[in-house]
């Protein structure tokens, strides 16, 4: 029965209290913006929760309200797709830190006006407590599975980590239980890109009408160049001109290349927060799943009762196959039943997010126990 | 004996036959994952397996069957001592670049193992090299010495004397010529394949 699926349309829940945050603070009145697809079961026992990616958002199979964008993974979520709403009941939230409905430094603090830098440095564990707190709101004792890829899979390997009873199994894709160096720098530049922008102002450019685009748009370019893989780049634009014979000698786009990453970068700005993206890479550079639980990264799954699967890909740079890797060997170590694959796609780190039937069925076969 | 037992190759019948239901199982190279899905269907079986090729391992997953994409030579040391009951190792051995310590790790981490190998001392092998001059191509091995993933040829009686080197005891050992189960008599002489039951010496 293919039958478009049956959505609610994004709820905002507050939650009924307090959010305690691991920098010691607590946040007051905190919003989760969410969207859920398909049926709840009566048992209330086929919830499937999504967790998305850095820049992403709850409009997980539904158009994005500011791009007018299919969901951001409307290809594998839907009737008949690999997450299956005719058997799912499929949800996703915006984390918190975010600019689309969650409370972030965007959102007006108490006093009403925005938080702003005055906003709490968060981490992944700290949003997994804002989705917990979801969950207990919709009354989902226990995920049929939680799903995530990059950002989303640091969080589905949290969430079984800290929260081992509240789901049944774990599918992480192209993550990694830690950020390197390498991955901290990618960020610190990014970060520095929009802090450099005077038109930051320290963060609290919200009332001046003037928002550092220029630094978020670089910090986005920077970022966008790490999601895809060398070939991936070549094959799509190589040293090919844009829409001119001859190079210019000058300093406009000449290449294709150059025109495609500015369009990525300003277009970025039409939908996303300068703060946000500042709090949510710092969220990501504090990742240390082993650091949380005495340095052993196969502590964290000691009382986990969940199924994993992993798949890394092969282009993937950003967090190569190694770091799934050592999160399976962690898993082995504490006799957590593990699926590992690494898949063959051109993409580079996208390609979770990309046309790879290879996953298409992997996520399949994984969800259908 | 079910009909998903019996439809399994050969030795990977004579095996799921032999594990105790219910038990503990790690398939080292389980392919697309057959034995793994007879012995958990048939077998209740917690049974999970290592595969060093993707597209095998996609096709385990697709079945549901928890498979690692590994391989034997470098990612068994990271499971635990004695996690599983029985450690597999079908038609792997001799592609292993080093046997001798697989089947320490193999005996590491099951607490009993079951091998099985092509028989390299079979009479067709030795007719084949004796008459021909060539390195045997068999119906059990039907590769080319150019490429042939078996780096490692053994044979029954080879296999024996390591087992004693290590202090490895058999349980128990079967072999098949054809598809048939043959007698352990003049097994080097004529078994095509070996299947053995392993366990520490105490």
């Amino acid at each position: 029965m293919a039958t478009a699926p049956t959505t609610v349309a994004s709820e905002t829940l507050t939650l009924p209290g307090p959010l305690q945050l691991d920098c010691g603070r607590q946040l007051d009145r905190v919003d989760v913006a969410y969207e859920a697809y398909g049926e709840l079961s009566p048992a209330r026992d086929n919830a499937v929760f999504v967790a998305h990616a850095l820049t992403g958002d709850h409009y997980l199979a539904s158009p994005h309200p500011i791009t007018g964008k299919p969901g951001w993974w409307a290809r594998m979520v839907g009737p008949g797709k690999p997450i299956d709403t005719n058997r799912f009941y499929v949800i996703c939230a915006n984390v918190l830190g975010s600019c689309m409905g969650s409370t972030g430094p965007a959102s007006l603090a108490p006093d009403g006006k925005p938080y702003g830098m005055r906003f709490p440095v968060i981490t992944i564990r700290d949003m997994v407590r804002a989705h917990v707190a979801l969950l207990d709101a919709l009354g989902i004792k226990r995920l049929h599975a939680v799903v995530g890829g990059s950002m989303g899979g640091m969080q589905a390997l949290s969430l079984a980590a800290n929260f081992p009873e509240r789901a049944s199994a774990a599918l992480v894709l192209a993550a990694t239980a830690r950020h390197s160096a390498q991955n901290i720098a990618f960020h610190e530049v990014g970060r520095q890109a929009i802090m450099a922008d005077s038109a930051w102002q320290d963060g609290d450019y919200y009332a001046s009408g003037n928002r550092p685009e220029k630094g978020l748009a670089v910090a986005r370019m920077a970022a966008h160049i790490t999601y895809l893989s060398e070939a991936g780049l070549t094959g799509k634009f190589g040293r090919n001109l844009q829409d001119r014979a001859e190079k210019t000698f000058g300093f406009d786009a000449d290449f294709q290349v150059e025109s495609y990453l500015r369009y990525q970068g300003i277009s970025f700005t039409d939908r996303f927060d300068a703060n946000s993206y500042l709090y949510i890479t710092r969220a990501m550079d504090y990742f240390d799943l082993a650091e949380e639980h005495g340095g052993y990264l196969a502590n964290a799954f000691r009382t986990t009762k969940a199924r994993f699967c992993l798949v890394s890909f092969d282009t993937d740079w950003l967090y190569p196959t190694a770091e799934s890797r050592n999160i399976v060997h962690a898993l082995n170590a504490a006799g957590a039943p593990v699926t590992f694959v690494e898949l063959s796609a051109p993409y580079g780190h996208d390609s979770f997010l990309l046309e790879v039937p290879a996953l298409d069925r992997v996520v399949t076969g994984f969800l259908d126990q | 004996m079910s009909p998903a037992l019996t439809s399994l190759r050969p030795d990977l019948s004579v095996i799921a036959q032999n594990v105790e239901p219910g038990a503990r199982v790690l398939d080292v190279g389980c392919g697309d994952g057959a034995l793994l899905a007879a012995l958990r269907d048939e077998r209740g079986c917690d049974a999970r397996g290592m595969e060093i090729d993707p597209a095998n391992v996609a096709e385990c997953v697709a079945k549901g069957l928890p498979v690692i994409q590994g391989d034997a030579d470098e990612d068994l040391a990271f499971y635990p001592d004695a996690s599983f009951d029985y450690a597999i190792l079908s038609q792997t051995l001799q592609t292993t670049l080093r046997p001798a310590v697989i089947l320490e790790e193999l005996l590491r981490i099951g607490g009993r193992a079951f091998v099985s190998f092509p028989n390299f001392a079979h009479w067709r092998v030795r007719l084949s090299l004796l008459f021909g001059g060539r390195m045997p191509v068999t119906r059990l091995l039907p590769v080319a010495w150019y490429e042939t993933p078996n780096i490692h040829h053994v044979t029954v009686d080879d296999f024996r004397s390591l087992l004693d080197e290590r202090g490895i005891a058999v349980e128990k050992s079967w072999f098949l010529n054809g598809d048939k189960q043959t007698s352990a008599a003049a097994a080097n002489f004529r078994a095509e394949h070996a299947i053995f039951l392993l366990s520490k010496q105490r």
